[in-house]
């Protein structure tokens, strides 16, 4: 019967995320905002699998986003006018430098994990904060754009047609949500989860726990710099701020609000947390004392975030 | 030869000594029990065979290898399997979850991103043995924090099971139980060591378990080995009842 649930919740999901370009203007949005809510739930979900799923709290994510978005803004402005490609090199940038950072941080835990996520997180802010010649420095780095993807035998124009871009993120998202559902659901993922439970009795099954938190910290940090590439590409701009830590508390606040312990709830923090940033901002430039006190509430009242309520009231 | 050499270990924590120049050697197949007052150095000389701490000096042989400086997961690899004074489970996963991860862990499946259904299937039936043979099959899907405390502990030896271990290590099994729990947790203890000739080392403080289960016993006594002995011998020794035993009556 439960499982049943799921599966209809998870159909409902999908279906929903599928014709959202259609109905979202229906309720005040517009299409771009659905992709804005679609990449940063990627970024939120990419964080909740080390955060939800292995118990290990970052707030650094947003220097692998931000390499993403770098990545594939430089490359199009300078080395090849191809909207793929650039993702391919944003997406390894993060990945590279999350596998070199992580093998260097992993023993750490608890607070002292997070503090050190921050640092090294703050270290490419300041260099594309202050590499003006190449960066764009505070300014950001403009002066490109996405380009249309040509599959041969058809052009997807996403420059254009915002709906055709929306369904480019949202092919991307469901690859990567695919992706990490399955591992959490694979012997590997499993022990994850024993990591999260219980640190020591999962290192005494014979779980070498650090190498395993490094395997999902480089995966966490691969689809978090997905989506900064995408993310990038909504923009067609590169903002330093979005490499800076307060981003990556962003991400976490998102991952809470919606409920950390769901493999939805992120989505969910991600579609509050735009949506109330959309319409909040544009009656007050406090727009964040009100994503504050709804985060207060929601942590105060339901410490396992909205999803987390529903999630309550459906069980048996 | 003997399955675990243990010789001369010392471990200090700065000034103090903890455990001081033991010695042990057991059999494979044999029941060994470790008593000692609190504070012996009884779990901390545990802690040295698992790979929790390492020893300050001396050297541990396992099955003629030496392991002193290994890793827990290493030892484990080996088939060094243990369970802690005070119970370790996943709290808010399942008896079956509980139970599977560590089969699969055990399988050499730990790295796999997806699993058969023939693999997947033979996981299964072992976690169903395990939870029938830990007598957990009535409660398998709740959540393990949910249970009572001799069924949580009974999860965890489960566990350690699972790994199919050559050498068991547990750490006060019957440790804050009531007497039927005592009693289910010997008999399963007893069970393991009778029908599958597992080699386990015990570290208990009630003794009518230690008697009932153990071939030999060794008895610690402010981080030195005071004696070691069959029950019989054990219970006749006059510096064993003078330091422990006499003071427990």
């Amino acid at each position: 019967m439960n499982a049943l649930n799921k599966r209809a919740a998870g159909l409902a999901i999908w279906l929903l995320l599928l014709g959202m370009p259609y109905w979202l203007d229906w309720v005040g949005g517009y299409t771009s905002l659905g992709s804005r809510v679609l990449v940063l739930a990627l970024a939120a979900m990419s964080l909740n699998f080390l955060l939800g799923f292995t118990g290990v709290l970052s707030f650094g994510h947003a220097a692998y986003f931000g390499l993403g978005v770098y990545g594939v803004g430089l490359t199009i402005k300078y080395l090849v006018s191809n909207t793929l490609i650039g993702m391919a090199v944003g997406v390894t940038a993060g990945t590279v430098a999350a596998a070199m950072i992580g093998a260097l941080i992993v023993r750490l835990r608890g607070i002292y994990f997070a503090m050190v996520t921050i640092a090294f997180g703050q270290v490419f802010y300041f260099i594309a904060y202050r590499w003006n010649s190449v960066t764009g420095g505070d300014d950001g780095l403009s002066g490109w754009q996405r380009l249309p993807i040509d599959l041969r035998f058809t052009t997807v124009d996403i420059l254009g047609n915002d709906k055709a871009f929306y369904y480019l993120v949202l092919v991307s998202f469901a690859v990567a949500v695919a992706i990490m559902a399955a591992l959490l659901r694979s012997p590997f993922g499993r022990t994850l989860l024993a990591i999260r439970e219980n640190e020591r009795r999962a290192r005494f099954l014979g779980i070498p726990v650090d190498r395993h938190i490094w395997l999902s910290w480089v995966i966490s940090c691969l689809f978090v710099s997905l989506a900064g590439t995408l993310y990038a590409l909504l923009n067609n701009f590169a903002d330093p701020h979005d490499l800076r830590w307060d981003q990556s508390g962003d991400f976490v606040i998102m991952a809470v609000l919606g409920g950390m312990r769901a493999f939805w709830g992120p989505l969910i923090g991600a579609a509050i947390f735009v949506v109330l940033q959309d319409y909040v901002s544009s009656e007050t430039t406090n727009w964040m004392s009100f994503i504050g006190l709804f985060f207060v509430l929601v942590v105060l009242f339901f410490p396992r975030g909205v999803l987390g309520i529903l999630q309550r009231r459906t069980a048996p | 030869m003997s399955l675990l050499e243990v010789e001369n270990v010392s471990r200090h924590f700065g000034s103090l000594v903890a455990v001081e120049n033991v010695s042990m050697s057991v059999e494979a197949g044999e029941l060994r029990a470790v008593i000692g007052p609190n504070g012996a150095g009884k779990t901390t000389f545990f802690n040295l065979i698992s790979g929790f701490l390492e020893p300050t000096s001396g050297r541990i042989l396992f099955d003629n290898e030496d392991i002193t400086r290994l890793l827990p997961a290493r030892r484990v690899w080996r088939g060094i399997a243990r369970t802690f004074q005070v119970t370790e489970v996943f709290p808010e996963l399942s008896v079956r979850e509980n139970l599977r991860i560590a089969a699969e862990v055990a399988a050499g499946y730990r790295l796999r991103p997806w699993i058969s259904r023939e693999a997947d299937a033979e996981v299964s039936a072992r976690v169903t043995d395990l939870s029938d043979m830990g007598g957990l099959s009535d409660q398998e899907n709740r959540p393990v924090g949910e249970l009572s405390h001799g069924d949580q502990r009974a999860t965890e030896i489960m566990m350690a099971l699972a790994l199919r271990p050559r050498l068991l290590l547990l750490d006060e099994p019957t440790a804050g139980m009531g007497d039927q729990e005592t009693y289910n947790v010997t008999q399963l203890i007893r069970r393991l060591h009778r029908d599958h000739n597992l080699t386990i080392v015990l570290i208990e403080h009630d003794m009518r378990v230690v008697f009932h289960l153990a071939d030999r016993i060794m008895v610690l006594a402010e981080g030195a080995m005071l004696a070691e002995g069959t029950p019989q011998e054990i219970a006749a020794n006059e510096a064993v009842q003078a330091a422990y035993l006499g003071k427990a009556a």
